[in-house]
């Protein structure tokens, strides 16, 4: 096994998929000679051709509209929009077509493509290349949403995204691109969509979280564990639609307390589903009240602030303790 | 030499075949057989009674709301007749006479317009997109069908239908755009009705014709008049003919008028005037190819009368079994269907909490 970064584990997805199956084409902004302005589809115009790495005009909903015209017609776009603030100027062609074609038709077309995009904050970037809006597309019926959290998941998820037959939104968290390594093997290697996993085990507390979020939260359970001898169990989401909300709240049922992370926004943010189904499904086992550790509900900051709009292990620690004092 | 002048294509034909009167210019006329002809009048035909019959199950309360077609039949079925059974037709919702007759039923759109998810269906082997509502979003889905076409090395192609409100809409130019940049055989079809609901065709667009509009994307425009069913049908033709042979999208504008309302829920009278309809009846499609048809020996009062009476109890069959649809108890469940190839946990839940809801309702 090779020890990959996050962006050349989705290279290897994409790689892999184009190999196996000629309905697989890339399309996006410089996503062809360039190999897309991350990388991650570095090589593949010269392996599979400008037909297969398609560099399209700049225009987010043609980008998307094509894509949803090619995958009705049989193929499997997987279609790259540079960033997930210029989403959008297609955001009309995901809510009013890709999400639906498959009801709207009964059954007779469906839209089986992906749409990937960097998203989320600290890189230091201009303005619209910071945020997470994963909520839109996890409120919208007809789509799935995907986050994944490391090299590998990464990779098998978007093998799981491509051959997935309905539209999947692939949120890829930026500033872990290259963050860390992990080792990703060459052989196949898949994940369900709609599954959540245990990232760490333990019975004090549940921490919930997703995306570059993991990190703080899985440091913070770490210094739980050295400084108060408190074992947190934590939940990497994965997907969060369809939410596997029985991994959490099984996990809650056991620990009585939960602290969601995430750098979304806080109002109707991901947390506030999540904490609605653990009061359903958990509620008579909370021994405390469930606490959210999130981006605040203003624009994110330009970056000279925006490690301090960010979640870090400090405030999931000190959500966590009050949580644990409760 | 500061300043030169660069050569760009910028002049649009405009095509006519028939005159006011049905009779057909003899440089222009197509060599159709006796039985093309008449399929293309009687699809027209059917267009227009199906309209007047969901115009009057509407005004009774037994369908929803619903676009009229009236006045734009020629527009309808001369594209739509060029297209052969493996090509596309992506329409907007205004596209009935045409989609009937690529094959889906009025027996659907009564169903689709009754609030009937059911009718939203398109029979299998017929390549149409079903109704599409958000103006011009479909011009993409076009482009992508075609550059599957394509990719596949086929040589069919995908027509898509808008109106002249569209041609405002971003999605309509990066249709046309992307359609130059990869030279996808994609027929663009824009049927410039002159009224965006309220809203006239001179204050859509300053520019003299919609057909330009493609010359900036390099993709060919040509302008015909919308209520000639030939003119309509040569044009469409040609730019099958162009797409097959790999050289490209072209937009046709077809010029022709919304006889009736935009949508059942409007009232023309506030905004235009009834003389300016009455120029436009006096241009009805259907009466000057019926014209065309009786000088060619093909239509005679007997003839049409037995073509009415035809119509009539096709389209009064199709609305008896729509409504023996619609007087059983729907089943609110389906609208758990089809959202995902598989269902999910939430919705599983979600279905059964609806179903008790509706079981607690009948017990």
């Amino acid at each position: 096994m090779a020890k990959m970064t996050m962006v050349q584990a989705l290279n290897l997805a994409l790689t892999q998929e184009m190999a196996e199956d000629d309905r697989v084409i890339v399309l996006g902004e410089d996503v062809g000679r360039d190999g897309g302005v991350f990388r991650v589809t570095d090589g593949l115009f010269e392996t599979y051709g400008e037909s297969r790495a398609l560099d399209t005009p700049l225009g987010e909903a043609g980008i998307v509209g094509m894509a949803i015209g090619m995958a009705i017609y049989g193929l499997r776009p997987v279609a790259e929009i540079q960033f997930s603030g210029f989403i959008y100027q297609a955001f009309h062609q995901i809510e009013q077509h890709a999400a639906r074609i498959r009801w709207r038709s009964r059954g007779r077309f469906n839209v089986p493509m992906v749409i990937r995009a960097p998203f989320a904050a600290g890189v230091r970037a201009l303005e619209h290349h910071s945020e997470s809006r994963e909520a839109y597309f996890a409120h919208t019926p007809g789509l799935k949403m995907v986050i994944p959290s490391g090299p590998r998941n990464a990779r098998a998820l978007l093998v799981s995204a491509i051959r997935d037959p309905d539209p999947v939104v692939f949120f890829e968290p930026k500033s872990i691109y290259r963050a860390f390594r992990e080792e990703v093997p060459e052989d196949e290697e898949v994940m369900e969509i709609g599954k959540s996993v245990i990232a760490r085990e333990g019975q004090d507390l549940t921490l919930i979280s997703y995306g570059a979020m993991m990190r703080p939260t899985l440091a913070a359970a770490d210094r739980l564990t050295e400084e108060d001898g408190v074992q947190a169990e934590v939940i990497d989401l994965l997907t969060l639609s369809p939410l596997d909300d029985t991994l959490f709240t099984t996990s809650v049922r056991k620990t009585g307390r939960a602290v969601i992370v995430h750098e979304a926004h806080r109002s109707f943010g991901p947390g506030a589903e999540i904490a609605s189904r653990i009061m359903e499904r958990s509620f008579w086992t909370l021994e405390a009240p469930i606490k959210r550790v999130t981006g605040y509900d203003v624009v994110v900051p330009f970056f000279a602030r925006e490690q301090a709009y960010l979640p870090d292990v400090e405030r999931v620690l000190s959500a966590a303790r009050e949580t644990l004092r409760a | 030499m500061p300043r030169e002048v660069i050569e760009i294509p910028s002049t649009i034909e405009y095509l006519t075949i028939l005159d006011q009167d049905g009779g057909a210019d003899p440089a222009l006329e197509p060599e159709l057989s006796d039985e093309f002809l008449l399929s293309l009048h009687r699809w027209m035909l059917l267009g227009r009674r199906f309209d007047e019959r969901m115009l009057r199950l509407q005004r009774q309360g037994r369908i929803g709301t619903f676009a009229p077609v009236m006045g734009q039949e020629a527009a309808n079925v001369g594209a739509a007749a060029a297209l052969r059974q493996s090509d596309w037709m992506v329409v907007a919702f205004r596209e009935a006479a045409g989609e009937l007759m690529r094959g889906r039923t009025m027996e659907d759109l009564l169903l689709y317009y009754g609030g009937y998810n059911e009718g939203g269906t398109i029979p299998e082997g017929v390549n149409n997109l079903p109704t599409s509502i958000p103006v011009g979003s479909q011009a993409l889905h076009a482009v992508g069908l075609a550059w599957g076409i394509k990719y596949r090395g086929k040589d069919d192609v995908a027509m898509v239908f808008f109106g002249d409100g569209a041609t405002s809409q971003g999605d309509f130019h990066e249709a046309l755009n992307f359609a130059g940049v990869y030279k996808v055989p994609t027929v663009f079809v824009c049927q410039n009705n002159q009224w965006a609901i309220s809203v006239p065709r001179s204050r859509q667009t300053a520019a003299l014709t919609l057909a330009q509009k493609g010359l900036a994307h390099g993709v060919p425009g040509i302008q015909v008049d919308g209520n000639d069913v030939l003119a309509v049908y040569v044009a469409a033709r040609e730019a099958i003919e162009r797409a097959r042979a790999g050289e490209g999208a072209t937009l046709i504008e077809a010029v022709t008028y919304r006889m009736s309302v935009h949508t059942t829920a409007d009232d023309p009278k506030r905004y235009r005037t009834d003389e300016e309809v009455e120029v436009w009846r006096q241009r009805d499609p259907i009466n000057r190819f019926q014209i065309y048809l009786r000088t060619k020996g093909l239509l005679d009062d007997e003839k049409l009368a037995g073509l009415e009476e035809d119509i009539d109890q096709q389209i009064r069959e199709a609305v008896e079994r729509a409504e023996k649809t619609m007087s059983e108890p729907v089943d609110p469940l389906v609208m758990f269907d089809h959202l995902y190839a598989e269902s999910y946990p939430h919705l599983v839940d979600q279905r059964r909490e609806l179903a008790d809801a509706l079981s607690d309702k009948e017990s």
